[in-house]
């Protein structure tokens, strides 16, 4: 009986959006109970823009993850906005690349992936968020069944952008193995 | 789970529309329930339905008007700045005794407001929501799947009672995307005798009206129709119940607030008190005998509100002074959280209300 609140945060068009349904269609084919909440609004436009992401093994209550298990953060406004909102002992994936500053939480564990270098390095500049999210998966057990993690992007990648599909599993494996 | 697809609630509305039969909508976009009309934009010219996108809420509630005095399935979509603008058509709808499904995915008031989720219009959907004796059936989805369910069954329960139907969600259920499964039966579309389809001079006209300049007659129509809603009261009635068993003390909650109110109900369960849930899912007909029910039984209740304190007057009705019945509350497009819930839950738990 397990409940895992995600938030991902940071500039709008980043992806953050589409990486929380990523995360959230991994959790549907897992079999568990999910929800995925945008925040909305003027704030998207060039501002913060999050998602919430609860996957549950039962059913979901209020959609809004006000404490986050984990916490993504792909700038610096959304390490500094959320920072102090982990629960104790969750943890932080931080792309380093773009955030330049440590975490100063102690009672978390951390992760610094220079996501968006390693995506420019491999010319997949868009996919820093896939890279992040291979790494959320790994260090949340959601990696071993890469089955499940690739069934989970067919949902998201629409059948005309197929040719994206083995794109972002390999952004998504580059996250893993780093 | 594999039939299961995740979409937001605004698209399941939609989706469902056009599975309940539903090949006419009428709309004026506004935050946060355009998803509902882009989504018609797109499905509908692809299976011979009509998209129009009015000049204004007034315009798309008046088409909503024509489409329905045909018989056919019709809906129009809304917040709340928009669906004030709809009154107007919502009171003809009444007055014609016209089906009609309108949504409503609320956003914080009063004026322009904002764009983030509430509960505030509770009044206006359940008190008549314009001028003139009426009611409309409102129901309030708490999940992406019933935002779904409910919208078939609004379409049912609209043509069954000739009446609007509103589906009184908020932006957080209209933004928010859970698994949905959209298979679901669809029962079929009842005889409508009474609608304007061309009499091919074999029938006497059928009008479609709702000017009665002779009070007795505009007094006979309202009680018939007066008649009709307390069948609807006996027969319509729906509520879920959460850990009501053994409950000392009852939250009250509905759509997303009901949400929140479970997540504070698990917490103060596992610190051992017995606090349980009453979810209207029809807000009118409100569920008053469920409340009457545990009115004896529980410390207190507690309403739990996207908005200053609305439903709360109609769980006070139904409790009629037998329990305290506090309020636990945000209001302008701010959510209640657990926490707060829970703080209230444990206030009424130690008499604090009494």
């Amino acid at each position: 009986m397990s409940t895992t609140n995600y938030l991902f945060a940071g500039f709008g068009g980043q992806g953050i959006l589409f990486s929380g349904k990523v995360l959230a269609y991994k959790g549907l084919m897992d079999g568990k109970n999910v929800s995925w909440l945008p925040s909305y609004g003027p704030e998207m436009r060039g501002g913060t823009a999050n998602c919430s992401v609860i996957i549950s093994d039962n059913p979901v209550g209020s959609p809004i993850v006000s404490k986050p298990d984990v916490l993504i953060a792909m700038n610096l406004p959304s390490l500094d906005l959320f920072e102090n909102s982990v629960a104790p002992g969750g943890m932080i994936f931080v792309d380093s690349s773009l955030i330049e500053r440590k975490v100063n939480r102690t009672d978390v564990k951390v992760f610094y992936i220079p996501a968006t270098k390693l995506a420019s390095d491999n010319k997949i500049a868009k996919l820093a968020n896939m890279i992040i999210i291979g790494k959320v998966l790994k260090e949340t057990n959601g990696f071993e069944n890469e089955e499940s993690v690739n069934n989970a992007l067919k949902q998201v990648i629409s059948a005309k952008h197929a040719d994206m599909l083995e794109v972002n599993l390999n952004a998504m494996r580059l996250g893993r193995d780093y | 789970m594999a039939n299961k697809v995740l979409m937001k609630g605004n698209e399941a509305i939609a989706e469902a529309a056009i599975i309940a039969g539903c090949r006419h909508y009428f709309g004026y976009p506004i935050t946060p329930q355009t998803e509902i009309a882009a989504y018609m934009s797109k499905k509908m010219p692809k299976i011979g339905g009509t998209f129009l996108q009015a000049e204004s809420e007034v315009a798309a509630i008046n088409m909503v008007y024509g489409v329905a005095s045909t018989g056919l399935r019709v809906m129009t979509s809304s917040s709340s700045p928009g669906i004030s603008l709809k009154g107007e058509g919502l009171s003809y709808l009444a007055g014609a005794d016209l089906p009609a499904l309108v949504v409503n995915v609320q956003r914080g008031g009063p004026g322009l407001g904002g764009i983030q989720p509430s509960q505030s219009d509770y009044f206006q959907a359940t008190k008549g929501g314009a001028h003139g004796d009426f009611h409309m059936l409102v129901i309030a989805p708490a999940s992406v799947q019933e935002m779904a369910e409910l919208t078939v069954k609004g379409f049912e329960l609209a043509d069954k009672y000739r009446m609007t139907t509103m589906i009184l969600a908020d932006g957080t259920l209209g933004q928010m995307m859970e698994p949905v499964s959209l298979d679901f039966d669809v029962k079929p579309m009842p005889e409508k005798p009474w609608a304007a389809t061309g009499t091919k001079m074999q029938r006497k006209h059928n009008i479609i009206n709702s000017l009665y300049l002779k009070p007795e007659e505009l007094e006979r129509t309202n009680f018939e129709r007066f008649e009709r809603y307390k069948t609807i009261e006996e027969n319509e009635v729906m509520y879920e119940e959460y850990l009501m068993e053994d409950a000392e003390v009852c939250v009250t909650a509905f759509g997303i607030a009901s949400r929140v109110a479970k997540n504070a109900i698990d917490e103060a369960r596992k610190q051992g008190v017995k606090v349980g849930l009453i979810r209207p899912i029809t807000l009118w007909p409100f569920p008053t005998k469920v409340f009457e029910k545990y009115a004896d039984k529980v410390k207190g209740f507690i309403s739990v509100e996207l908005s200053m304190g609305q439903m709360i007057e109609d769980v006070r009705l139904a409790v009629n002074g037998k329990a305290p019945v506090t309020l636990c509350n945000r209001s302008g497009g701010m959510i209640p959280s657990p926490e707060q819930v829970l703080e209230s839950i444990l206030k009424v738990n130690n008499g604090g209300n009494k």
